[in-house]
């Protein structure tokens, strides 16, 4: 993979021109300034960028008084500690409360990689999507990542964008247009379908084009959105064949658990939830934990494969003559 | 209550009005929670003073448009003692005072703990303690930030500042120099379990607060002239966040419920609640 961003940067720069447009826009950071790249947000902003220490609770908490106030507050934080630490809040003072509050979430996944399981942050998407009213979005490069923020913004309602440092590709052209509860059909295939988000949208292309080598059609979804579900993209998908899901969290509860709980209620079809086996990881960098649980392309591939021959098994079973 | 354009209340007409609203407070929350069969009858007693303090001209606020960008806010940290809250609301009309006996029938807008999407004056939804006071920080720093005077006030319990949330909050709110924020602690000294003293204790609670840097006043919280009185000089310092510890009596006003641990979700009987609305007494003729 060529020309890697960090998109990051993609937010910091999207957040201050959305601060230059709309003076109810703030920051609140848990002394996270650096961490999520808003130095010059502060630089810009001083009064704007609220830092509450160490303290995600109360973080989510003066969100929602922000919000009260007539500010649009962008909360941001490292995933793993906003969402876990401060979930009650989340629950009662955003999504409950309907509060106009923007919850960041930076380095979500495993991006924290040899930090351990305490600062990993994979069951973000699990926890915030069972909270009614909570729009969850996941974007998958700089370009969905600065639409996704703006598309918050505009959004009247708690919002959680799940970011990422990991270095990922362009994937989308810079003037594309992202809309909440829309997934983004990246690839056309008939035999198969990967349905990704975040940083393993750039690897199910990956992993796509390999396939394409084994003779496999394989369709890519980027469902970016995963509450609320675009659930009609899912069924277009089941009817084209078997399902392989990639998310950078655990197959419990997250992007898989959602896409077969919209596929069992309308095609059902096989399926593959590829991500965190409902284990905490090993100490590794986070490449070598993709590796390790058979997030890489070439274990995508081989997913794909063996859902697709088992695919064929069960409609030679039902069908005597095929 | 005191709108924007009004002139500053007289204040013994306004003790008058606290006086005769304390008492409605008291007479619907017990009403409600009998009528519900459920609810925290103890703390809505405890605190009906202050309440009908904060909303007979303290809390500068408008019924008819209670979303009002440059209303007073003011945040019921102790939610379960919604019947008083909604009572005090219906009072001040917010809503009407019929809709009180749907309180926790199904469906109703009023819940057992406060929705601010359902109820008009609701500023935010409690339940879960220690949620109110980081809420009213944000609140209050939203104002500061906009160059905004209105104020915010929260009412929290004491056994609810227990839950380390409120610490955090009060942390923030002397580094942002809130001066604009008010928090009053209903120190009746009883939690749903025991006493706070004997469950984890709150004291010093004063030094406490003193010492993460708020402005205290002690005040009796069921003197509504002294309540008002301090309330009438807020802000207690220029730069600091304001601390109220309102020393009052679990279940006040109906003498087999004072200071007994048990009624803080006790339920009265048909005799209980005939005996507790005649020790309140009605509005006077």
């Amino acid at each position: 993979m060529n020309n890697l961003h960090d998109c990051r940067k993609a937010f910091a720069r999207t957040l201050l021109e959305l601060a230059e447009a709309d003076a109810r826009v703030v920051a609140v950071v848990n002394d996270s300034v650096g961490s999520s790249n808003l130095k010059e947000f502060r630089k810009k902003f001083p009064d704007r960028l609220i830092n509450v220490g160490i303290a995600e609770q109360n973080m989510v908490g003066i969100g929602a008084g922000l919000a009260n106030g007539g500010l649009m507050p962008f909360v941001c934080g490292a995933s793993c500690f906003l969402t876990g630490r401060a979930l009650e809040q989340v629950k009662v003072d955003l999504g409950y409360s309907r509060s106009n509050v923007k919850l960041c979430g930076m380095s979500s996944g495993v991006a924290y990689g040899e930090l351990g399981p305490t600062h990993h942050s994979i069951e973000d998407m699990a926890w915030t999507r069972a909270i009614a009213n909570m729009t969850v979005i996941v974007p998958a490069d700089p370009a969905e990542t600065s639409a996704a923020l703006r598309a918050a913004a505009a959004h009247e309602g708690p919002v959680f964008l799940r970011l990422s440092r990991m270095p990922v590709p362009d994937i989308h052209p810079a003037d594309y247009e992202f809309r909440i509860g829309r997934a983004g059909r990246l690839r056309d295939g008939s035999d198969v379908t990967l349905i990704a988000n975040g940083v393993m949208v750039c690897r199910a292309l990956e992993a796509a084009a390999l396939l394409e080598k084994d003779g496999i059609e394989a369709g890519v979804l980027n469902m970016s959105t995963v509450r609320p579900l675009d659930t009609q993209a899912i069924a277009e998908a089941a009817m084209t064949g078997p399902i392989v899901t990639v998310e950078e969290h655990t197959v419990v509860g997250g992007l898989g658990s959602a896409v077969a709980e919209a596929v069992v209620e309308s095609h059902p079809v096989r399926m593959r939830r590829l991500g965190f086996p409902g284990e905490f990881a090993p100490t590794g960098s986070p490449e070598f934990l993709f590796e390790h649980f058979g997030l890489t392309p070439e274990k995508i591939r081989l997913a794909a494969l063996k859902v697709v021959e088992e695919s064929a098994r069960v409609i030679c079973a039902v069908d005597p003559r095929g | 209550m005191q709108t924007h354009d009004s002139p500053p209340p007289d204040p013994g007409a306004t003790v008058a009005a606290a006086a005769r609203l304390a008492r409605r407070i008291r007479r619907h929350s017990l009403q409600m929670v009998s009528s519900a069969r459920l609810g925290h009858p103890g703390g809505d007693l405890s605190s009906a003073d202050i309440l009908a303090t904060l909303y007979s001209g303290v809390l500068r606020i408008n019924p008819r448009n209670p979303a009002e960008a440059g209303r007073d806010r003011f945040i019921m940290s102790k939610g379960h003692c919604s019947a008083a809250l909604y009572a005090v609301l219906a009072e001040s009309g917010f809503f009407p005072v019929e809709r009180l006996g749907e309180y926790m029938k199904p469906l109703s807008m009023l819940n057992g703990h406060p929705d601010r999407n359902k109820v008009r004056g609701v500023e935010a939804n409690t339940g879960p303690l220690g949620h109110g006071l980081p809420i009213a920080v944000g609140a209050a720093k939203a104002a500061k930030v906009q160059g905004a005077s209105w104020r915010t006030f929260v009412l929290t319990g004491d056994g609810e500042l227990q839950e380390g949330s409120n610490w955090e909050a009060a942390m923030a709110a002397a580094q942002f120099r809130l001066d604009n924020l008010t928090l009053i602690v209903d120190r009746n000294r009883l939690q749903q379990g025991d006493e706070t003293e004997r469950t984890v204790s709150l004291e010093p609670l004063a030094a406490r607060w003193s010492a993460f840097g708020w402005a205290v006043r002690e005040v009796d919280g069921h003197d509504l002239r002294a309540l008002a009185r301090t309330f009438g000089e807020l802000p207690f310092e220029p730069g600091r966040p304001n601390c109220i510890l309102a020393r009052t009596h679990k279940g006040r006003g109906v003498s087999f419920m004072e200071d007994r641990v048990e009624w803080h979700h006790k339920v009265p009987t048909e005799a209980e609640l005939a005996a507790a609305l005649l020790e309140i007494g009605e509005d006077p003729q």
